[in-house]
């Protein structure tokens, strides 16, 4: 005898592909059928031996080493015939990414699905900056050191502000890349969460605050006075909403 | 795919883009290394494919609209995998798109399923799977793909990552229960 579920659906159940009610469902089939029992139960056994097998193969330690010194000779590619040639392709190329460049910021700008792309790429940049010395390029609590830091970094200059008075002290700042394009990352810390504020020029018009959350990262972002903000931090909403009232209000 | 001038635009990616290569994409270097061995059937070939693979990849870097890293990436190991095959084949792959159900092929199926420890067998047999099922297998089993990340991968339908997941791991427990249990199959 052969159940008809038996086949697809115990795998469907098995890896969790099954909505809610599917597997509600196939829950309540599964105290009458001892066919999709001992069915499941055979998955579970393999699924058990591959992962006592080991077979999944890491790489080599030496072969990280070796890709990322192959990601330095790749930059200055020497492959062309004369230096004219190699030059015109540079340029050509230049031209070609920075075409791209304010493509995808602009057609994001105006897309539906712009939140999205830009929290899950916000949460991303938050992530890379937490990892042991990556989160500030210049380390001051002071905005007067911070501020200028930026200038000749950036063809912008990001409002630079030390909130330690409101529970906000300024750790310090660094360059980030969001959507392909240089920004401002300011660091802030709210009672031991670590706070970045993402900072670009835009031509869009001012925007309310629009939040989100990702991966546990809650962040929030607006347009005013022709810069764009995004806040992102594991801190609770509100401190997110208080920051962002501190730096519009001034 | 791209243009040679598009391609070379992408090795003068400045520094930041490199470092964001490196923070986004290398970190899945253990996943494309374990594809690529289990596509490739072995060790040296599948580091020089996962090496290939990492090195398009950061050539597409600028090319990648952002979404599920890993997935892309697993795209291009599993084209740079095939095109491997293709340049040194050995007549070793061609049961790429069977659709039949076999047991394992081989001159040995006994000798293979008497085999000692189940690390041996489970090897040898998910070894001599239909590449497809094989890969199949290793996404989701070894990676934990889920069936649309495994769909995009591979660009096979989500229903046929279904039918196929289900008969390989059918397969596996098979050899796995050993020759005994041979004609069950015939069953299923």
């Amino acid at each position: 005898m052969i159940c008809d579920r038996a086949g697809a659906v115990v795998h469907g159940y098995f890896d969790n592909e099954l909505d809610a009610a599917g597997a509600a469902e196939f829950e309540l089939h599964l105290e009458r059928c001892s066919e999709c029992v001992f069915a499941l139960e055979d998955l579970e056994s393999l699924h058990s031996s591959i992962a006592v097998a080991q077979l999944y193969e890491r790489a080599p330690a030496t072969l990280r080493k070796t890709i990322l010194a192959s990601l330095d000779r790749e930059l200055p590619v020497a492959a062309f015939p004369s230096r004219a040639v190699w030059r015109w392709l540079a340029v050509a190329a230049a031209i070609l990414l920075a075409t791209y460049a304010s493509w995808r910021v602009t057609s994001l700008g105006r897309s539906d699905s712009y939140d999205a792309v830009l929290a899950a790429e916000i949460v991303d940049a938050h992530l890379r900056s937490l990892q042991p010395g990556h989160l500030t390029d210049v380390i001051s609590t002071d905005q007067h050191t911070v501020k200028p830091w930026f200038d000749g970094k950036l063809d912008f200059s990001p409002p630079v502000q030390d909130f330690a008075d409101q529970g906000f002290p300024l750790q310090g700042g660094r360059i980030d890349v969001v959507h392909g394009q240089a920004v401002a990352a300011l660091v802030y810390v709210r009672r031991k969460h670590f706070v970045n504020v993402f900072v670009w020029p835009t031509d869009e018009k001012d925007r309310a605050p629009s939040s989100g959350s990702q991966q546990g990262y809650q962040w929030l972002e607006w347009r005013k006075g022709g810069m764009q903000f995004c806040v992102v931090s594991d801190a609770a909403p509100s401190a997110l909403q208080q920051l962002q009232s501190l730096l519009t209000s001034n | 795919m791209n243009s040679p001038v598009a391609e070379e635009g992408c090795n003068v990616l400045d520094s930041q883009e490199q470092v964001r290569f490196e923070t986004l994409v290398l970190p899945h270097l253990d996943a494309a290394h374990n594809l690529a061995r289990w596509l490739l059937h072995g060790g040296a070939d599948a580091e020089d494919a996962a090496q290939e693979a990492m090195l398009r990849a950061y050539r597409f870097f600028s090319g990648f609209r952002g979404g599920d890293v890993r997935a892309w990436l697993l795209q291009i190991v599993r084209n740079t995998c095939f095109t491997w095959m293709q340049k040194n084949r050995h007549g070793k792959d061609t049961d790429e798109f069977d659709e039949e159900v076999h047991g394992p092929p081989g001159p040995t199926p006994e000798a293979l399923a008497i085999a000692a420890d189940s690390r041996g067998r489970l090897t040898r047999a998910l070894e001599s799977l239909p590449s497809r099922s094989r890969e199949i297998i290793v996404l989701r089993e070894l990676e934990g793909c889920s069936y649309k990340e495994i769909a995009i991968i591979t660009s096979i339908p989500i229903g046929t990552v279904m039918s196929t997941l289900s008969r390989a791991r059918r397969q596996l427990q098979l050899a796995l229960t050993g020759p005994a249990n041979k004609e069950s199959m015939h069953d299923l």
